[in-house]
């Protein structure tokens, strides 16, 4: 009676149903009332043709849209299958059966006939499966009642997916607690079977209390529930994890990315690093934003930090210069085209703002803003996009305070800029006073900038900052 | 008649929707009207989906009742590079939401109701619900001259469309859902509902464009809530139900579990334009460049929103090759999306030779390349 269902059945199952027969009589038994109850003979591995049901309206045509499934995939009862189109009606079509699909009817877009075959499923017979129905889809509840078992005269109501689980954990149905519908057993009553087992903590299922065990049938054998009692507190859990690692192609944005990054590490980087007293550039800010806002613009602290960077470059231009690809040449830009690196849902881009040098604190936080806002709505043009020669990131509004910035090619160095925390420090009379103080994080073409030139950009940049009147004797 | 919120009924619903085995515990017949309290198109099309995935409707049927901002909502199977004027919605931020029922593509803003009758798979039936629809404009103005062709839609005086179909069938639920144009800006409705985009060889399914007209042209005195309480009242008559309408918030997990998942679906890109079925795009456009125009011919092959293949047809030597075989290589598996192209096309200028007439060349290109999606 076995032997001939190892035979037929899939390598895995081959194992299993091995297993099955020469260890455990009762799962023997079990398996072999299962198939007394078959209503027709049919064997491992039966092709069916499920047919397209009816749809209503008197429809009998529909267009095939998008299939959920392919040839080979195994599939489970109310799986969907595909989406038809009749008449501006979608159709979700789900499978009947469990089982692997062996054969698609239709292409994409080809017309679909109601009565005629949709796929060719191949049903494995070790799950009891309902007879051929007619081709007008019953309610769900007829479905079940077709897949109970008797085992001595107790009905035990399961879907095929319930028992399959139980078969694989070797439970006898009849042992099991039902809180379904009509004491039906579902997915939460075998885990919650197997947690009394070995004594595993599930988490708690709303239904599982009250309702008393079924009456023990007289074929349950000793063996299993024995094993259960000698079992000592158990080593593992039978949950198992089914995530599975999930490759994508890296492709668009992100693959121009991965071109960028990697011409960028060509480039030697060293890396300065300072801490700026904001002291009074927080308090200027504070009187300087209501201003701003009366003229409808948002004033942050960047516009600061890029027009000083700027009126550093004046001195030291070759912080804004590129290096032509076969490393002969430096170009120094005339522009100060700064660029102000934003985290968008796609990821890093940064933006600029062009021509630093001629702007205004004011001017600049304006082209901030309508730069911010076309970022968080994805619509920055080409424009906004190219034509960087120097970049400052503000990774201190996400956190963080030292960083290892990565230059952006075709430019030859980059600040990141800390969170400003208020700390203690002393100031020229010795006493201790609350300090803002942020830290910036530069890194530097070594190829043709030196630490020097790199120290006394930071020291002038920082000096604007610290004391910002002296800017004004600067600004052009 | 009024519109009314009580606690009670809250839980009472709370409790039909959440153990829908449990069966109706309604003392009237099983039938339901529900009024959503957010104009957000997506989570109304989640209540939607959450409603068809997890309601019982065996014995009982809803009505929900639902408005939205300014959406253009395409159906299931449709391309919105053909249905819709992408970049005007982009510029006007009115929303694109793909639905999971099948028809056509419409405009919706507050002036416009929606109506969607959940039934039973056996109990699907477009023609009568659109039959209460008309019957209850007729009881509200008798005048009205609103009937239902047999292609679903309703018309006015004989000639306008007021509202149109769409229909979504599961396992063991259906829901039928439409349109009905009280007060809508009908001329948003005509310039977004224009696509601008040439060269699209598509199978989806195509919208069939018609004269539209609002009720409130016929008669000014019309509002959207006079109709939803006319349509309501029709169907508690029909369903012998009480004609209470319960209000729901889509964004209650306590009322709907899962649901903001479902709303988030939704939103995703994957969803809005993955979903569309493959297309070709073949079109030629021309370009300014100092004191000459060129002719660029463009093919591209579009599955799942993404560019599968892509061809660029330039005059010779206008670009190295080299910097223009990066940019098809780069564009190939990319989404056909302006902004990741835009991101795309800037990220990659960085690595080209730095020259500044190549720069200026490569960035007119793709922004023209940018105006096709």
């Amino acid at each position: 009676v076995c032997i001939h269902r190892v035979r037929s059945c899939s390598g895995i199952r081959f194992i299993k149903s091995k297993y099955v027969c020469v260890f455990d009589k009762s799962a023997l038994k079990f398996s072999h009332q299962q198939r007394l109850f078959r209503t027709s003979a049919v064997s491992c591995g039966q092709i069916v043709q499920f047919k397209l049901s009816d749809i209503g309206e008197g429809i009998t045509e529909v267009t095939v849209k998008e299939w959920y499934i392919k040839e080979g995939d195994s599939v489970s009862q109310f799986d969907s299958i595909c989406e038809v189109q009749s008449d501006k009606a979608s159709v979700t079509i789900t499978s009947r059966y469990d089982g692997i699909i062996r054969k698609l009817h239709y292409n994409l877009d080809e017309i679909a006939y109601v009565g005629k075959p949709l796929v060719d499923i191949e049903i494995d017979a070790s799950k009891g499966v309902s007879p051929e129905e007619d081709v007008v889809e019953t309610p769900p509840m007829s479905h079940e009642e077709h897949t109970h078992q008797e085992i001595k005269g107790h009905k035990t109501l399961a879907t095929p997916a319930v028992r399959r689980l139980a078969m694989e954990n070797n439970i006898k149905l009849s042992e099991v607690v039902g809180t379904g519908k009509d004491n039906r057993i579902l997915k939460e009553d075998i885990l919650n079977y197997l947690a009394k087992q070995t004594g595993a903590i599930l988490p708690p299922s709303p239904k599982a209390e009250i309702i008393p065990p079924l009456p023990k049938s007289e074929t349950v054998p000793a063996a299993p529930k024995d094993r259960a009692h000698k079992i000592p507190v158990p080593v593992s859990r039978p949950i198992v994890f089914s995530g599975k690692d999930k490759t994508e192609p890296i492709t668009g944005f992100q693959k121009a990315m991965v071109k960028t990054m990697s011409a960028a590490l060509k480039i030697p980087h060293f890396g300065y690093c300072d801490e700026i007293d904001l002291t009074q550039l927080v308090q200027l800010r504070e009187e300087l934003k209501p201003l701003a806002q009366i003229r409808g613009v948002k004033l942050s602290f960047m516009p600061f930090f890029i027009k000083a960077a700027s009126l550093g470059l004046l001195q030291y231009p070759i912080l804004n210069a590129s290096l032509d690809e076969s490393c002969q040449n430096v170009t120094y830009k005339a522009s100060h085209n700064i660029g102000v690196a934003m985290d968008t849902e796609q990821g890093l881009i940064v933006p600029n703002v062009k021509n630093v040098q001629v702007s205004s604190v004011f001017e600049i936080a304006s082209e901030l803003n309508r730069l911010q806002s076309l970022g968080s709505a994805g619509q920055l043009g080409t424009n906004d996009l190219s034509g960087g020669t120097f970049t400052l990131s503000n990774i201190g509004t996400i956190g963080g305070t030292y960083a290892k910035p990565v230059i952006l090619p075709p430019e030859v160095a980059i600040g990141a800029l800390g969170k400003i925390q208020v700390l203690p420090r002393f100031n020229g009379k010795g006493e201790v006073f609350k300090a803002q103080i942020m830290n910036v994080s530069w890194s530097a073409d070594h190829r043709i900038i030196d630490g020097a030139t790199m120290a006394r950009f930071s020291n002038l940049w920082k000096s604007y900052l610290e004391n910002p009147a002296s800017m004004l004797l600067d600004l052009k | 008649m009024v519109l009314q919120a009580s606690l009670k009924n809250c839980l009472q619903l709370s409790c039909i929707l959440r153990t829908p085995k449990v069966g109706f515990r309604s003392t009237t017949s099983g039938s339901l009207i529900i009024q959503s309290t957010s104009d957000d198109v997506y989570q109304n099309l989640a209540v939607e989906d959450w409603i068809h995935d997890h309601m019982n409707l065996e014995n009982r049927q809803v009505l929900f009742l639902w408005r939205n901002s300014p959406a253009v909502v395409i159906g299931r199977h449709q391309n919105p590079w053909q249905e819709c004027n992408l970049r005007l919605l982009r510029q006007k931020n009115i929303k694109l939401a793909r639905r999971r029922s099948g028809g056509g593509t419409v405009y919706h803003d507050l002036g416009n109701i929606n109506l969607t009758f959940f039934t039973s798979k056996k109990k699907y039936e477009r023609m009568e619900n659109l039959k209460l629809v008309v019957k209850a404009l007729k009881a509200l103005r008798p005048q009205l001259d609103v009937h239902v062709t047999d292609r679903y839609d309703i018309l006015l005086d004989r000639h306008y469309k007021i509202s149109g179909t769409a229909a979504k069938l599961g396992r063991t639920t259906a829901y039928h859902h439409c349109t009905l144009l009280c007060n809508a800006d009908k001329f948003v409705l005509s310039s977004v509902l224009k696509s601008p985009y040439k060269g699209i060889k598509s199978n989806a399914t195509p919208s069939v464009p018609a004269s539209v007209k609002n009720l409130f042209e016929e008669d000014p005195s019309l509002t959207c809530e006079m109709l939803l309480d006319a349509i309501a009242e029709e169907y508690a008559t029909q369903h012998q139900t009480d004609h209470h309408i319960t209000l729901i918030n889509p964004a209650d997990e306590t009322v709907l579990p899962g649901i903001n998942n479902k709303t988030k679906e939704l939103q995703t890109w994957e969803w809005v334009y993955g979903k569309t079925p493959k297309f070709s795009v073949s079109t030629c456009f021309n370009m300014v460049y100092k004191d000459s125009v060129l002719d660029v011919k463009v093919d591209m092959d579009v599955k799942h929103g993404r560019i599968e293949v892509c061809n660029i047809d330039l005059p010779e030597q206008w670009l190295p090759p080299a910097v223009c075989s990066e940019l098809v290589k780069s564009l190939t598996g990319s989404k056909f999306c302006p902004n990741e192209t835009t991101t795309l096309a800037a990220t990659l200028l960085r690595v080209c030779p730095q020259d500044a007439e190549l720069q200026s060349r490569w960035n007119l290109l793709c922004e023209n390349m940018i105006m096709l999606m």
